[in-house]
């Protein structure tokens, strides 16, 4: 079967590759282009462990047909860092203990800079809204919640 | 395994292209068809989708709101002059599935999802679907009893009234995870009243069986009356009749059954 090309950027960088029909953009973030952070949970839409930035909107990259981000920016955990500093939401997660067997993060951190990218002063029932399509099976959630509090207030002390 | 993807400028290919194909598929936001191919069902051996911008269009103009089928709720969310519809976007699923979901495949979703559904049927809401045979427009209760035999279609659109009054419309989703989990029971009821007696009264039920079902005979005992603590128990004693929910891991059949008039007594009299 014929294999469609795709070019999209990908942090900042852009890729170009050939897909088959139906690969979803995990698939290609993970496999064919080797960036891990986002992680396979459950491949049906329920756990949020695949959640990437798409034009600055979260996604879940496993039900994202791959052909469909053509011209596309694609923004992962990997690329949020800046050089060897980590974001502030990953130091938040640090610091408040957010992270726990951390399969979840990537996802979780993702779906907290959707939410902050838009709005820097969030409530708490703003952060429990942002990632409630992102399930932890360890922390119980308050510190997750706890860390995104503490990244916005230092964000904002920073700007 | 690898799948055919069909892409087209107009929803009208698209359309031709679905209804030639009984393994053809049409791909909105996603986040059906693609749960489909990752847990690998061979019976979808083609995925159509359509550019078109048409079924990105949402006209709020007149008192008839049209939205396209490829609208997703993150944006009926961001339009204020569909706020009578933001309860149920917000049911959906989390922020990233309402950047994905379209308001035209949920019409399609199996319980226990579909809950924004629940509420265009409440709605009386119309589905515009382009078929090999042309362009129509079907009633959303008609369309819903046929979906099955729906796929071969392309939606294009929805279309339902404002309802009457912010009060006349009401919406509840249960689950047993807050803030986001599965539907127990999703309810939708549209009570347009008219000198204080209810006129037209529509209530909808979701998880109560295959697809969102008219909850006939709870609407029976509104219609004329005032509401009241008198007709809302009347309508919550037979919120059940006619329903054929399942059992599923979220709620027993029987247990649907039990608490459907008692979530619908809460509904009609405003409680939380």
């Amino acid at each position: 079967m014929a294999k469609t090309p795709l070019q999209f950027r990908h942090n900042g960088r852009d890729v170009a590759l050939f897909v088959d029909g139906g690969t979803n953009l995990l698939v290609v973030l993970r496999e064919m282009i080797g960036d891990m952070t986002p992680k396979f949970g459950c491949g049906q839409g329920g756990c949020g462990a695949c959640t990437v930035l798409i034009d600055g909107e979260a996604h879940l990259s496993c039900l994202t047909l791959a052909e469909t981000v053509g011209g596309r920016h694609i923004e992962t955990l990997d690329g949020i860092k800046d050089g060897p500093n980590l974001h502030p939401l990953q130091r938040a997660f640090a610091e408040h203990f957010a992270a726990q067997c951390g399969y979840c993060t990537p996802g979780m951190l993702m779906a907290a800079k959707a939410l902050l990218d838009r709005n820097p002063q969030p409530s708490r029932d703003e952060v429990v809204e942002a990632i409630s399509g992102n399930i932890c099976r360890c922390t119980g959630y308050e510190p997750i919640i706890n860390a995104v509090l503490a990244a916005a207030t230092g964000l904002r002390a920073r700007a | 395994m690898p799948v055919t993807v069909k892409t087209f400028a107009t929803a009208a290919e698209a359309a031709t292209a679905l209804s030639a194909d009984r393994a053809a598929r049409y791909l909105g936001g996603g986040t059906l068809v693609m749960r489909a191919l990752n847990e690998g069902d061979i019976s979808i051996s083609t995925v159509v989708r359509a550019t078109d911008r048409a079924l990105n269009r949402i006209d709020v103009s007149s008192a008839r709101v049209v939205i396209g089928a490829g609208v997703t709720f993150a944006r009926i969310l961001a339009e204020r002059e569909l706020a009578f519809l933001h309860a149920p976007a917000r049911a959906i699923g989390g922020p990233a599935v309402r950047n994905m979901g379209t308001v035209g495949g949920n019409l399609f979703a199996q319980n226990p999802f579909g809950d924004f559904t629940v509420a265009l049927l409440a709605l009386d809401a119309i589905v515009s679907v382009q078929g090999g045979l042309g362009a129509r427009d079907i009633p959303i209760e008609e369309f819903l009893q046929s979906r099955d035999r729906q796929s071969g279609a392309l939606v294009l659109a929805i279309s339902c009234q404002r309802p009457s009054s912010a009060d006349a419309f009401r919406y509840r989703k249960v689950a047993r995870i807050r803030p986001k989990g599965g539907s127990v029971i999703t309810l939708a009821a549209n009570l347009a009243a008219s000198s204080g007696r209810i006129t037209g009264a529509r209530i909808a039920l979701g998880s109560m069986g295959p697809a969102p079902m008219r909850a006939r005979a709870a609407e029976r005992a509104l219609e004329g009356r005032a509401l009241d603590a008198a007709s809302i128990a009347a309508a919550a004693a037979v919120a059940a009749e006619g329903a054929s929910p399942s059992d599923t891991a979220i709620a027993s059949a029987w247990y649907r059954r039990e608490v459907i008039g008692v979530h619908l007594r809460r509904l009609l009299s405003g409680q939380e």
